[in-house]
């Protein structure tokens, strides 16, 4: 087909075609920036975190008048305290295993230092960032870590200490992520670190393949799979305990709990957010997340809505125009089929002008809200499916009034207006 | 003449439906969608001390240096909170008119009634001015004075709700609460105070949170019965004592501080104490770096600590993007509604119309689909602050609200922005040749 009179027939409604072209644009950069956002944020939400989630929860409970000091007493009528709940909480006939823990993955609670190869380093430097869980023997059980290498802790590993004590652990059990940081070329087990700048080397007996942070927040991205398990059980005045409940029974372990607490011991804080199960643990850590994806999914949808509302309209109305027009070309030989493909043909020209113009300005938009958040390059494919989906767009709005304008009947030629 | 252009403007759209429907619509959705993101932005963005944040004052000392900024995260900024040493020292200095170090507390509670479990408050430990300082009201009694600091008293300030929660919404002043095992005497309860964000510390609340701020006692006496920190703590080197006094003795850092200073000169004043303080803490050996002292107002710290979430600027930028693109969308259909009625402009010029009134009837035009649109967008507006509250997180989504300013900035909004959409198609409609369109005819 002949370009030119297309050509030459747009050049009469400037305006209209530099409008929907725009319109397009604009669409086309929201859009692509959207579907990025929605893809990072998803991909954010199901990584896995290593554990296997399901009838795993966690207890965090805060002891009223315990000893407060860090006298080695008052450490140790803490551990006693700490290890009645753990004794009470095993013997549960819904619970499978229980652990002590100062976190989990996705909980706002975290523990955050450094692994370094040489002793006495910069706390802030090291050769890795990383977060420290401490637990016991049944840590790894409980969580359903994955050991890879090496061996799991034993019961005569485990140690206790004050909550706000700075001494180093003998040994412990790393991820293999953070593994392959510190020693990229060997095996890390039986290797020796150094926790904190500390000079007290600390020999790695297992690894783990996974196992996230706590922390989901952008500070915590770039070491998020950098994590250091410590045999050991914190004493301080709260204290959390990580429950898998036996399959299947979860809520009735979940309700067991703060009875049987209690009657260990009344003087103690437990309140609605005391028993938390992880898939609440998990879709509170990830609200944000979801309702960001949510938003933009929204935003899109009503934008492509917009944009095709004002394709049809727009072309609803030069069709109008140019009836008699059409009736000509109609009388002159031209197909219904001729018709329908000039006025697609139009709105492909003007939708390719406008996603020239949309592609710079999605590149544009992406630049900016990586240069003012914390956001990632746009990789190229995503324009290109912004640039596929506008265009699409374009074509199937075009075809309700295309398919009007070519079932225009010769005859009107031979009328006057 | 404006209920002549009214009638017609009713006309001409009544005279395509579809299209009008299709315009008014878009509108709707197009503002409705900005409002909402904007109402949660102005819920997270809005000053949260209006008449005093210019005078609110956050100091902050590098007493890292550079050792402290290793890890790349904050280019050359201080640590964003004090370590007790200078905090204390500064306490101690007292250069500010008013001024609070504090650190957040979590301690239990014991109820008077025996069969009731304890409970878990959060608050925060203050000095006596923190309440003058940030005009904190009370609906009984008042603050502690600064005797009770000195003494390091075992008084406390209750929020209204922890006030109904134990005491039945009494007058509960000179009563005891009984904090961590030991009593505390009431001297003070606020009368629904909560600030959001938590602006006086937001380091250790992230400035929002569905915390709740239940107590208040002296800084001094929490420091002395060991009530640990509940919040962030960090550190640029591992402490060399143990437990919380080894925290106290060490370089880390815990502690939020604020100074209420009244003028430009107290301001500056206050800047070169802070200088001189570091300097003089240098001479005596601490540090061996230059000074790097920060002394902020309230909402450049705000600022500077993003307490906006990053996600709610983006939203409200795609969503003023939407707008655009439903207003660019609105003036194409405007064009071609007015362009239709070409031959209509063309007999009303010929009959001595002049541009002007061309251009208040369709502008008036314009301005009532706006405004219908505006109405629509009113609605959904409603409805779109309704659904954030299941889309965003808790702290955040509790805030947004529609109120009478949002509704009258939706219609305002809608109006005037379809009316500069509809600028444009009617600039060309104003310009049609009244010759040409009678001839064609």
């Amino acid at each position: 087909m002949n370009l030119h009179p297309m050509i030459a027939a747009l050049r009469k409604h400037k305006a209209g075609v530099v409008l929907i072209a725009l319109q397009i644009a604009v669409t086309l950069a929201i859009v692509c920036n959207a579907i990025f956002i929605i893809y990072a944020r998803i991909e954010n939400v199901r990584r896995p975190t290593g554990l296997v989630e399901s009838d795993v929860f966690l207890v965090t409970q805060q002891w009223v008048g315990a000893p407060s000091g860090d006298d080695p007493a008052s450490i140790q009528k803490l551990d006693a305290m700490l290890r009645e709940d753990l004794n009470a909480l095993r013997a549960l006939p819904d619970v499978e295993s229980v652990a002590p823990t100062n976190s989990v993955p996705l909980l706002p609670s975290s523990w955050n230092g450094s692994a370094a190869l040489k002793p006495g380093t910069d706390l802030r430097s090291g050769n890795a960032r990383t977060t420290f869980y401490f637990g016991d023997e049944q840590w790894l059980k409980t969580l359903g870590l994955h050991l890879v290498a090496g061996r799991d802790f034993t019961a005569a590993d485990v140690t206790n200490m004050g909550f706000r004590a700075n001494t180093q652990p003998d040994i412990v059990i790393v991820t293999k992520a953070l593994a392959d940081k510190l020693f990229p070329e060997a095996n890390a087990v039986g290797k020796v670190i150094y926790l904190n700048g500390d000079s007290k080397p600390t020999t790695i007996i297992g690894e783990v393949e996974r196992l996230q942070v706590p922390s989901v927040g952008s500070w915590a991205s770039s070491f998020v799979w950098n994590s250091t398990i410590q045999p050991i059980r914190l004493n301080g005045n709260f204290s959390r305990y990580v429950v898998r409940a036996k399959p299947g029974r979860l809520e009735a372990a979940m309700r067991a709990v703060p009875s049987a607490l209690y009657t260990v011991s009344p003087m103690r804080v437990l309140d609605d957010d005391s028993v938390k199960s992880f898939k609440d643990i998990r879709a509170e850590a990830y609200r944000a997340d979801i309702g960001m994806a949510a938003l933009m999914g929204a935003v899109c949808l009503i934008l492509l809505a917009v944009t095709a509302a004002g394709i049809v309209g727009l072309t609803s109305f030069w069709v109008g125009q140019r009836h008699r027009q059409i009736g000509v070309r109609r009388a002159l030989g031209a197909r219904k089929i001729d018709i329908l493909r000039y006025f697609q043909l139009e709105n492909l020209m003007i939708a390719g002008i406008g996603a020239v113009v949309g592609v710079a300005l999605a590149v544009g938009l992406n630049r900016l809200l990586m240069s003012k958040f914390e956001m990632q390059s746009m990789p190229v494919y995503y324009v290109l499916v912004g640039l596929a989906v506008v265009m699409t767009l374009g074509q199937i709005a075009v075809f309700v009034p295309a398919r009007r304008a070519s079932n225009v009947p010769p005859v009107v030629a031979t009328r006057s207006v | 003449m404006l209920g002549y252009y009214l009638d017609l403007a009713l006309r001409s759209l009544k005279r395509s439906p579809g299209l009008t429907t299709l315009m008014i619509l878009i509108v709707g959705f197009g503002v409705a969608a900005s409002m909402t993101s904007y109402s949660v932005f102005r819920a997270v963005s809005g000053d949260p001390i209006p008449w005093k944040s210019s005078r609110l004052f956050v100091p902050q000392i590098d007493m890292w240096g550079p050792k402290g900024r290793r890890d790349g995260t904050n280019n050359n900024e201080p640590p964003d909170a004090m370590d007790y040493t200078d905090a204390v020292a500064m306490m101690r200095e007292h250069r500010a008119k008013y001024q609070s170090a504090m650190y957040r507390v979590s301690p239990s509670i014991v109820p008077p009634d025996a069969s009731k479990h304890p409970i878990n408050v959060g608050g925060h430990a203050v000095y006596s001015e923190f309440f003058p300082m940030l005009d904190v009201p009370f609906k009984f009694g008042n603050a502690w004075g600064a005797d009770s600091d000195a003494q390091r008293a075992a008084v406390i300030v209750i929020s209204d709700k922890l006030n109904q929660k134990l005491f039945g919404g009494a007058n509960s002043i000179g009563k005891t609460v009984n904090i961590d095992g030991k009593d505390y005497r009431v001297t003070g309860v606020l009368d629904n105070w909560s600030p959001k964000p938590v602006f006086y510390d937001v380091v250790n609340t992230g400035g929002f949170t569905t915390g709740q701020e239940d107590v208040f006692l002296p800084f001094t006496r929490a420091i002395d019965v060991g009530m640990p920190n509940d919040g962030n703590t960090n550190c640029a080197e591992i402490p060399k004592g143990s437990g919380f006094v080894g925290l106290q003795q060490s370089s880390c850092i815990w502690i939020s501080y604020m100074a209420e200073l009244d003028d430009k000169a107290a301001a500056s004043a206050y800047k070169d104490y802070l200088d001189g303080y570091f300097r003089d803490q240098k001479a005596a050996g601490r540090f061996d770096w230059p000074v790097n002292n920060r002394l902020r107002d309230l909402p450049a710290w705000l600022d500077s600590e993003h307490v906006v979430p990053s996600d709610t600027k983006i939203s409200l930028m795609v969503a003023l993007g939407l707008l655009v693109a439903c207003l660019v969308n609105t003036a194409g259909l405007l064009l071609a509604k007015f362009l239709r009625r070409s031959s209509e402009i063309g007999v009303r010029r010929a009959l001595g119309a002049p541009r002007m009134a061309i251009y208040m009837q369709f502008l008036i035009e314009a301005g009532m689909v706006g405004l219908t649109g505006g109405v629509l967008g009113l609605m959904l507006t409603w409805v779109g602050v309704r659904c954030v509250s299941w889309v965003l997180p808790k702290e955040i989504a509790s805030l947004a609200h529609v109120d009478l300013a949002l509704l009258m900035l939706t219609l305002a909004v809608a109006v005037l922005a379809t009316m500069l959409a509809g600028l444009y198609p009617t600039f060309r409609a104003s310009r049609v040749q009244p010759a040409l369109q009678l001839k064609t005819n």
